[in-house]
Parts: structure tokens; sequence; C-alpha cells
């Protein structure tokens, strides 16, 4: 393993050394007021310093565990660094998380301050404030609302600035002391507990330290020469690991500036104001994007359609090879010249990815197709495969070495070995310290000698020499006569059509598979505006016979495809249905990262289940719902199911033929 | 941690009084010597079943309609016909129960608009869009985005408003009603036609706007739970009179209220 410079172990230690070397620099932008704000590193070190002693004041120790509830803000970056200068260890919880699931995380983690967003979040802390007797102060950063507040408990995060700035001013000596606080952290101590969403069972806190964090950091922004010129946007969950290692320790490690956009809604607008260069998002938001330039599209002038059609053809065909500097003839590289000018540039500037050099999605497999695409018209989208317990990367794709279904090699200082049953272990400087009070959990995952289990299913290509993920371990499952069935190969299959949103396939134990469906209301929406189908709710349109008749097709299309692969063959899908409901996380059914939760799911819809595999055409079911605030209701509706032909396995014709 | 409600302690005199004003359009009386006032920072409901005159009495407060008897005080000012543009001078915003938007322009420049009153420099000074007009123009900008923010709109900042859904739009038009720094808002039915998502969104501006502004707001609601929920005190109209003024748990249970409601024909005693 190699070291890191001991002066420089922590993330406050590299908050100072920052603001001493590039002090002038712009190390954090917020867009606020409809103006982009901006912080240098020195800036940025007064501020983190003021709250800093300011949580001392209120009595935060080292050791101690907080809250950092809330979006991308600046001030819940500062306030991670913050309590991390005093050897205080932050928690942060995914905002959108329900009351019920935030008490349980803030309970287990022993939180005794929290700093969160605004009037919302205090809500939900006041709603399980007596399942927290450890909790003392609430810190807030956005005042709104709750003036009229008792403020025993609560207070603002500007006041909590000015307690340290008057200590600051007041004490010559309370500098030199926090100074102290920050150069006794080491790189072996415990720097955050990130609670993973979690498939099944409860969150679990994965403890990294920051020599994990930092030393992935490092190695990361070696592998893709990343420096002190990347500009970045903060927009995806601050417990998510990605956004971790992304927006603040790659940062503090690389000196480059994260952007934080003005609200969730201004994303897309805020990128294309800052021009980002590094990128990071999991599939769903290149799907989303493609989706939406498609439906687009089909709304716009025949003109304009076809130039993009013939400009898309080009793009397909040469793109992808331009991108990895293969040798492309001359006329090709003209015409595709042309078609940057007129459709790709538009298109990526459309979406503020004009300066990107590279972009990563990761967190699940995306679709090739949709891969490729954004490749062809010139996106450097590259794979990766993380974890949590990894401090992110595993697995990524060097420049050059691009396939659309592989995740890519080890990265720096990361060795990846299959066990016998086909799960890939790995061993790295990023492994994780344990689970937060489960040494069970943690043995169960972390061999002996360092190891840790993925739950992943893979095997490295022999072509490419790449890692391929097919499904998570435990889920790859076998039809009654044996025939492989990795669902989560089929579901991705089926998810690459803009107007499906999720797939549920099931087949293990079974006879044969079977699907479940969720159309993407956006696209299948403006299909119905285009058709005259008339609809009234996202259930009447999801049962809509001709929406059954699209599904049915995009499903041929599928089984067709499985059929050409021969192992996969046996995983057609016999029959579907349209689910009545979207699948939504506040009812369990999708993690917090938006993943399906399919054992959950089959067991929650079983009627649906039960009449796909008993030959009935028509299913009833009733499902409860939690709205918003928590209340909850009931949908009932009746599902129609289709059957599919299946395709004979072209890998059958192959055998004959050797 | 909530504090107990404090409201008794902040309602303040009369910011407006109403006396005995009658309205009448040729032979058909819109309203008959209504009387009532409205306190200094509450939120003050004008129910009432169709027809009962509510819009007219708005029309009336901000001078759209000189009312044939009776005089308005306002801010201490007693008058009985002022023109609806010295009412905005005066202080007095408002929304409209139809929108009206400037429905080609941007969320932005409508909000903007609101803020006409309040600019200074003429038409030429603004024409050339330089030294003073550009700095009333930047200081009006950051208000405008103050209410933005406040109303979480930044995401339609530069779409025009007759692209948006209609729970956005009245959302804009109350930007920029804001956007005039009234003393008095009137809401002419801000949650009409609006989900329940929606209703639930606006009543917490409309609280807001209340605490965090301290503007005093008139509103005529149909919405029962919506008028019970937010009001502080409540008219009751009905045919023109006024046939109830009390806090909403005192009119829920209200004979003459629940009459009216009910529909029962007029001039039949119970």
């Amino acid at each position: 393993m190699s070291s890191i410079n001991p002066a420089l172990d922590t993330m406050p230690k590299l908050l100072i050394h920052n603001a001493g070397v590039i002090g002038g620099r712009p190390a954090i932008r917020h867009k606020d007021f409809g103006i982009w704000q901006t912080w240098t590193w020195s800036e940025m070190l007064e501020e983190v310093r003021a709250f800093s002693v300011g949580l001392d004041e209120l009595g935060l120790k080292r050791g101690d565990k907080f809250a950092i509830i809330g979006g991308n803000r600046p001030r819940l970056y500062w306030a991670i660094c913050a309590g991390q200068a005093l050897g205080a260890v932050p928690v942060p919880v995914y905002a959108d998380a329900v009351a019920e699931e935030m008490a349980y995380v803030l309970a287990h983690a022993e939180v005794t301050l929290a700093v969160v967003e605004d009037q919302e979040q205090v809500d939900k802390i006041i709603a399980i404030s007596d399942r927290l007797p450890q909790l003392g102060r609430v810190v807030y950063d956005e005042p709104r609302g709750l003036k009229d507040y008792d403020h025993a408990r609560l207070i603002a995060f500007e006041d909590v600035q000015r307690l340290g700035r008057k200590k600051l001013a007041g004490d010559a000596g309370c500098l030199r002391q926090w100074e102290a606080a920050v150069a006794a952290g080491k790189g072996g101590d415990l720097s955050i507990i990130l609670y993973t969403s979690g498939t099944t069972g409860r969150p679990k806190g994965v403890m990294l330290t920051y020599e994990n964090a930092i030393v992935s950091a490092r190695n990361a922004n070696a592998f893709d020469n990343l420096g002190r010129d990347e500009e970045v946007i903060a927009y995806l969950p601050l417990a998510w690991i990605g956004d971790h290692i992304f927006s603040y320790v790659q940062s503090y490690v690389a000196g480059y500036c994260v952007n934080c956009p003005e609200t969730p809604d201004t994303v897309v607008e805020d990128r294309r104001e800052i021009g980002t260069t590094y990128a990071f998002a999991p599939p769903r938001v290149y799907e989303n994007t493609l989706t939406l330039t498609m439906v687009r599209m089909a709304d716009a002038g025949a003109f304009k359609r076809k130039l993009f059609d013939f400009f898309i053809a080009v793009a397909r065909r040469w793109g992808e090879k331009i991108l990895n500097r293969e040798k492309v003839p001359l006329g090709a590289r003209a015409l595709y010249g042309i078609g940057n000018l007129l459709v790709y540039g538009p298109l990526k500037n459309r979406f503020g990815l004009s300066r990107i050099r590279v972009a990563y999605t990761a967190g699940e497999a995306i679709g090739p197709e949709i891969f490729r695409f954004w490749r062809a018209v010139g996106l450097n989208l590259k794979q990766l495969y993380g974890q949590t317990e990894a401090s992110v990367y595993v697995t990524a794709q060097p420049d050059g070495e691009i396939d659309a279904e592989t995740v890519g090699k080890p990265t720096p200082e990361v060795e990846v070995k299959i066990a016998e049953n086909g799960e890939v272990l790995f061993r790295s400087p990023g492994v994780f310290v344990g689970y937060y009070k489960d040494p069970d959990k943690t043995a169960e995952v972390r061999t002996p000698d360092g190891w840790v289990r993925t739950g992943d299913a893979g095997f490295f290509d022999s072509k490419t020499g790449h890692l391929k993920i097919i499904d998570r371990a435990k889920d790859v499952g076998r039809l009654n006569d044996g025939t492989l069935l990795a669902p989560k190969y089929v579901e991705n299959k089926l998810k690459f059509y803009p107007n499906i949103r999720e797939a549920v396939a099931i087949g293990a134990g079974r006879d044969f598979v079977c699907a479940m469906v969720n159309i993407d209301l956006t696209a299948v929406g403006s299909w119905a505006e285009r058709n005259n189908v008339v609809y009234s709710s996202y259930q009447e349109l999801a049962g809509h016979p001709r929406v059954y008749d699209m599904i049915a097709q995009h499903i041929d299309e599928v089984n067709r495809s499985l059929a050409e692969e021969g192992v996969m063959a046996g995983a057609q899908i016999r029959r579907f249905l349209v689910l009545h409901k979207e699948l939504d996380a506040d009812d369990g059914e999708l993690t917090r990262t938006q993943k399906i939760r399919r054992g959950f799911i089959t067991e929650r819809y079983a009627p649906l289940v039960e009449a796909l595999y008993g030959g009935a055409t028509t299913a009833d079911i009733s499902t409860e719902v939690t709205f918003e605030d928590g209340h909850k209701g009931a949908i009932a509706a009746r599902v129609a199911i289709r059957d599919m032909k299946p395709y004979a396995a072209r890998a059958a014709k192959m055998e004959r033929a050797a | 941690m909530r504090a107990p409600s404090s409201r008794e302690v902040r309602l303040g005199e009369a910011l407006l009084a109403v006396e005995n004003v009658s309205l009448a359009f040729g032979g058909v009386r819109a309203l008959t010597d209504v009387s009532f006032d409205i306190r200094k920072g509450e939120i003050r409901a004008i129910i009432g079943p169709n027809g009962a005159g509510k819009t007219s009495m708005l029309n009336v407060i901000n001078g759209f309609y000189p009312p044939n008897t009776g005089r308005i005080t306002f801010k201490g000012e007693a008058r009985t016909t002022m023109r609806p543009y010295a009412a905005a001078l005066g202080g007095i915003a408002r929304t409209f129960q139809n929108l009206a938007l400037f429905r080609g322009m941007t969320t932005l420049d409508n909000i903007m608009a609101g803020r006409a009153l309040k600019m200074h420099r003429g038409f030429f000074w603004q024409l050339i869009r330089h030294g003073p007009a550009l700095r009333e123009e930047v200081e009006h900008r950051r208000r405008v985005e103050e209410i933005i923010d406040f109303l979480e709109i930044a995401a339609i900042r530069k779409v025009q408003v007759g692209r948006l859904p209609y729970g956005l739009q009245k959302r804009v038009e109350l930007g920029r009603a804001l956007a005039m720094e009234p003393d008095l808002l009137l809401l002419d039915e801000p949650m009409a036609g609006m989900n329940l998502e929606e209703k639930e969104d606006m009543s917490r501006f409309i609280l807001d706007v209340n605490q965090q502004y301290g503007t005093t707001i008139a509103l005529i609601e149909h919405d029962m739970g919506v008028v019970m929920d937010l009001s502080d005190r409540v008219v009751v109209l009905d045919y023109g009179r006024k046939i109830a003024d009390a806090t909403p748990d005192e009119v829920k249970c209200d004979k003459n209220v629940i009459r009216a409601y009910l529909g029962e024909p007029h001039g039949i005693s119970a």
C-alpha cells in the first residue's frame, strides 16, 4: 500500500493546505438568487473554521457522531469538514428518507447533533425526536418558516458561525487550538459513516477512514488526469459514497471546484452555465436525457427530424471510432464534423455536456445502446464499477479501452479476483473498516486476509481483459429446467426502450420467465398525445390495450435478441403485465438510489405473480401506497396479462453448423 | 419544539375598515351595508356561496369599483372612491380569480412587472439602460430573485408563463403581487382548480408570506378546509349581506352560515 503524506492525510488538513497554496482559486460555487456565488479556498477555510469553532462551542467532541441531512449546498459540505476538523464523525442521511428510515439511522449512529437543510428536515427530526434521546442541537441552513419554532434546541447556521467568529476574534489561543485539533487527526482515524440504502434488510453503516477516502481519491484523480482546473456539479445525494468522494474528497485532493445547483430542478440549466468537465452519474441520468431527446425529436418538424436521424446514423457508425482515435476515412470524418456542428454539438450543449473530458456512469449496468449513443455523439462516457465498501473505485475503463458491456480494469492499487461461485472479490487501500456496530455482517463480507465480497456475479472478458458484471450473485437463479437466469440482464434490455421505466423479471424456481413492466409516463404520455389515446390517470394509461400492444412489441424484440445469445435464450419472456402504479422508494419497492427490490416486489405483488404463472388473463390487486407526508392509501386495479411467443434459440443452429 | 401560537399578540390595530358599504349594478344589489375590518398582520378570509359578492368586495377594496354608499378606511385614511392605481401605490396588491398574467413573457419578467410602480427612472433612462437606470434594475432584480427563491420557482425563471401548468401560473401571479411589497394582499381564490398537492404548497406559501414578510392577507376561497386552517378570522357574505364575522371555529357552527351553505330557500324562516 502506498503511503500518504502525514501532513495531508485528512480533509481538514488538505483544506488548510489548499488555502495556503491555491487560496485565490475557486473552491466551491452555489447558485443563489439566480447568480453564481463563489468561495475561494481561503474564503472556504474561513467559513469552515468559523463553523467548526462554533460546533466546538456547542459541545461537539472528538469521536461524536453528527448527522448531515439535506441537498447539495456548500454549507452542508462545510459542515462535514468542520466536524471532521474536531475529530467528530459525519453521518450523512438521504434527504428524501421518510421520518421512519431517518429515525433508524440517527438512533443507530447515536448522533448527538444534526446539521439540516430546512424546515422540512427540521419537521422530520421533531417528529422522531422522542426516539433520539442522545440528540442535542439541530443546526439549520435555511431559516424560512422556522421563525415561530422553539429555538431551545434549534440554531441557525450563521449563528453557529457567529459563535465561532466571536470566539476566534476574542481569544487569540483559539485559532492555535483549532489548528492543533486538525493536526491531531490521523489518516487512520474514522472519517465518515455512510449508510448504504441496501436492497435487503436494514441500512448498514459503512465506516471509512481518511486514508481510505484520500488514497482512493488520489488514485482516481491520477487515473483520469484530474487537476485543479476541473469543474464538477454536485447534484447526487450527499449520503451516497459517489458524491462524497467525487464532490468532496477528490475536490480537496485535486483542488478542483465543486458547483452546487440552485435547486434540484435546475441541474441541467446550471450545468450548462458552468460547463462541467468531469461528470459522474448513475445510468438513469443518461437514460432520462436520451429519452427526453427522443421524445422532443419525435415532436420536432420533419426537416429537423430527418437531419437528426441522418446524423445520428453517421455518429453510430463512426463516432466511437473517432473517439477511440481509430483510423477513420477522411470523408466519414468530414461528415461527422458537419454532424457535430449541426446535431451533436448543440445536443451536448443543451444538456451542459460540451466541455466534458471524462464522464462516468456507475451504480448499475447501463443499457449498451444508451452507452453507445452518448459515445457516438462524442461524449467520453466510461463505465466504472464501485462500492461504498471500496470507497467507490474497484474497476474503471481507461481512455481508449471502452466496451459497452464491461466495467473496465481494476483501478490503481486494486486487486480483483473471481470466487468459485462467480462472485467478484476485491482488495484495495480503500477497503472499509467495517460496518458500524455490526461485526457479524462485517465478517460475512470481508475475509480475514482483506478480500471483500461484492455480492455481484461476474467474469473477466477473455477478449478485453475487462471485468463484466452480470447480476447480483444471489439473484442469479435457474429455471426449473436448469436454464441460467440473470434477471437484471433481461431487465436492462427492457429498460433500454424509452417507454419502459422499470422492469422486473422473475422466473427462478419456475418453469419460464415473466416480466412486470412500469411504463415511462413522459415517453408514453407523449406517444398517447400523438396517437389520440385518451387517458385520465397513470393507471388508465398503463392498462390501455394499445400501450400493451406497444410493450408487447418491445418484449418481442428483447426475446429475439435473447434468442441470439445462446446461453440466455432460455430466459425469453413468456408472459408479461404492465403494473398499474409506478414503483416508488417511499413504498419500499425501490432503494433510495432507485434500484428495484425484486424480492420485495414479488412478495408485494404476489397475486399478480400467481396470475402470471397460473395462466389467467387478468388479475386483481390492491396495494397500499405511502404518500410523501407519510399517510397511507390504497390503489386497487385489474391488470391484464399477455402471452408472448418465444423464438427458437440460435445457438441450436450453431451447434448444427458445428 | 413549536412555540404556542402568538398570533393574538401580533395582531395589531385595523389596517383597513369597511363601513356600511353598498354596491349596486343597475337594479342588482351586489353588496348591502357591509362592514368589517382587517387587522394588521392577520389572514382574513371572505367566504360565501356563489354570487355572494366576494369578488365585488375585493374590487371595492382595491378601488376597482366605487361603492354607492359607505366608506373605506385604509391606514387611517377614509375615502369613498379611489383609483386602482392609487390603491396599488398605497400598498394594496392582488391576484385574480382568472389569472391575469402576461402570457408571452417569462416568469422573471412577469414578476419584474410587479416592480414597475417602484421604479423611478423614466422611459428614456430605461432605454439607455446605463448608470442609474441599470443600478435601479439590478436592485429590483435582487428583490425579484428573493421572491423567486421564496416561491421555489427558480426552475421556471426563464419559461414563458403561458406554457406553465395552472398551479405554477398561480404561483407566479402571487410572486408578481409580492413584488409590490404590499401592506395588504388580496387573493381571489388562490387555490381554485388546484389538486391537493398544489393546494398544500400554496397554503404553505400564504402562511410563509404572512409570517415572514408580516403581510396582511385577505383571501376569498371556496375550499373550507383551507379557510379553516389558514385564516384568523372569517367574514361570511350571502346575497351581498354580511351574515357572520368570527373565528373559523365559531363560523363553522353558525346557524346562518350553515343555512346559507346548505342552500335553503331564502325568506322562509327555519
